[in-house]
């Protein structure tokens, strides 16, 4: 069982810890500064923040002392060399017929650090981390240094090796709403999942192209998108350009993995050989952003559906919480102690997490809510914090 | 420079900096020597100057933003400002 929550903020980063008095919330860290991820690495009890400075560029932030101070770590940069081939976002005019020009490169940078994962207890100060413009970053110094995955960044579906010179092959990854703040419409990872039998395993999920997969420590990849649906182009089936909003597996049953997709929930029991659609929109489980799943169980897992994708908000202005124990086959919809009226809460895809029996979400209108029965009751941690982009359990 | 910026380099705060002329990347280079990381809060990793950042010369905007080539003569004073944006 987890003692402390950690929310990324608009305004900073907040610290709960779990006393006698209930869930208490520490004075914010970071004040002022925009942090899209915060977690705590289990191994070492580091906590991290990913600073969004809106000027200074992404920066990520350390505590060695639980909190009490932060470090700057400036580190992680594209190498030189490093382009990708520049999308942009469909204006009213776009035709999706017309042929495309010569493609238009540019050198990366780095937008966002979206994600921060943290690596197995058997290779220590391994962290990953998932960018916009879509590159993924390795430490094995905890952080002090990071390498560019270039077998991912290399990938056909993205044009091969920029590297080297032109492109080899079609980029078939699209770009992420959540890069037009950076002035851009490019592609971000959102979700790094280690299977913890295998720390060589893992799947990534990348908004917008879909997920993939490496058995062999990221040196090869492979796209997982079979059986995924996308209502919004002429080809629903193909193999790429999907828009996984959050993918999470079961620590427990690591082949259990779910997916709150754009277009909605998917659920495969296989690892991600065949993905299949387990949403039930009548029920309003089908359009969300965060999902969790239970660390025992891969059949069980929460949403917190929302309305889309035109409106995005809590569904009739009423907030709940939708679990299914059942591998997707059956949910059963939650909202004793959320609000039921007024609410225009939306959750951002880190927005949700799990403890045992505890989760805990919050959303964009600055309402954190706990529970400690699996999702059944709920309690407000408070009305008033930042628009929350991130909680974690520490 | 904008005393944002003293917030991460408060060693930088009060200080009048005089540095040798040469390129506007010369002088971002010596604030950096002043004080280590700097650079990376005002320029990205390929050099350029970041997004909602503004450098003028007295009272010209800095033209080259990528590779930050403007001549910075003797005498002249650069001045580091950040957008007036957010909320």
């Amino acid at each position: 069982m987890s003692n402390m929550i950690l929310l990324g903020t608009r305004k900073g980063t907040v610290i709960f810890d779990r006393s006698n008095a209930g869930w208490v919330p520490r004075p914010i860290e970071h004040p002022g500064i925009p942090v899209c991820y915060a977690a705590r690495d289990p191994r070492d009890g580091m906590l991290w923040a990913s600073l969004d400075h809106g000027h200074w560029g992404p920066k990520l932030s350390r505590s060695r002392d639980n909190g009490s101070t932060w470090e700057d770590v400036s580190s992680l940069k594209y190498p030189e060399g490093a382009r990708y081939i520049v999308k942009y976002l469909p204006t009213p005019d776009f035709d999706p017929e017309a042929p495309t020009g010569q493609p238009e490169y540019k050198d990366a940078t780095v937008f966002k650090i979206w994600n921060l994962t943290f690596g197995s207890a058997e290779q220590p100060g391994r962290l990953y981390a998932g960018t916009i413009p879509g590159g993924l970053f390795v430490s094995d110094d905890g952080g002090d240094h990071w390498t560019l995955n270039r077998p991912l960044w290399n990938h056909e579906s993205r044009g091969g090796d920029l590297f080297a010179g032109e492109a080899t092959s079609e980029n078939k990854w699209s770009g992420t709403p959540a890069s037009i703040d950076y002035g851009v419409f490019e592609p971000g990872i959102h979700s790094i999942v280690i299977d913890p039998r295998d720390p060589q395993h893992m799947h990534i999920a990348v908004s917008s192209a879909g997920v993939l997969e490496t058995t062999d420590g990221g040196q090869t990849w492979m796209g997982r998108n079979r059986g995924m649906l996308n209502d919004y182009t002429p080809e629903p089936e193909s193999a790429w350009g999907h828009d996984p909003h959050f993918v999470m597996s079961c620590s427990g049953q690591p082949d259990h993995l779910w997916q709150q997709n754009h277009c909605g929930v998917f659920y495969s029991e296989d690892g991600a050989k065949k993905w299949k659609k387990v949403s039930q929109p009548d029920v309003g489980v089908h359009f969300g952003f965060p999902i969790a799943v239970d660390a025992h169980d891969g059949r069980t897992a929460w949403v917190v559906p929302a309305r889309g994708d035109m409106e995005r908000m809590a569904i009739g202005g009423g907030l709940c919480v939708a679990r299914t124990s059942d591998g997707g086959q059956s949910w059963q919809s939650f909202n004793t102690g959320l609000p039921q009226e007024n609410a225009y809460d939306i959750v951002l895809r880190h927005g949700l997490d799990v403890s045992g029996d505890t989760l805990c979400f919050g959303g964009t209108t600055g309402n954190v809510y706990v529970s400690e029965d699996r999702g059944e009751t709920w309690q407000c941690l408070g009305n008033h914090f930042p628009p929350v982009y991130s909680v974690r359990f520490g | 420079m904008t005393r944002h910026l003293y917030r991460f380099f408060p060693m930088l705060e009060n200080l009048t900096i005089e540095v040798p002329a040469g390129s506007v990347a010369d002088v971002v280079r010596a604030v950096d020597a002043l004080a280590p990381g700097f650079s990376d809060y005002v320029l990205d990793e390929r050099g350029a100057l970041r997004r909602h950042v503004n450098l003028s010369l007295n009272d010209t905007l800095v033209i080259d933003r990528q590779r930050l080539s403007d001549h910075v003569p003797e005498g002249a004073t650069l001045f580091i400002f950040q957008a007036l944006s957010g909320g």
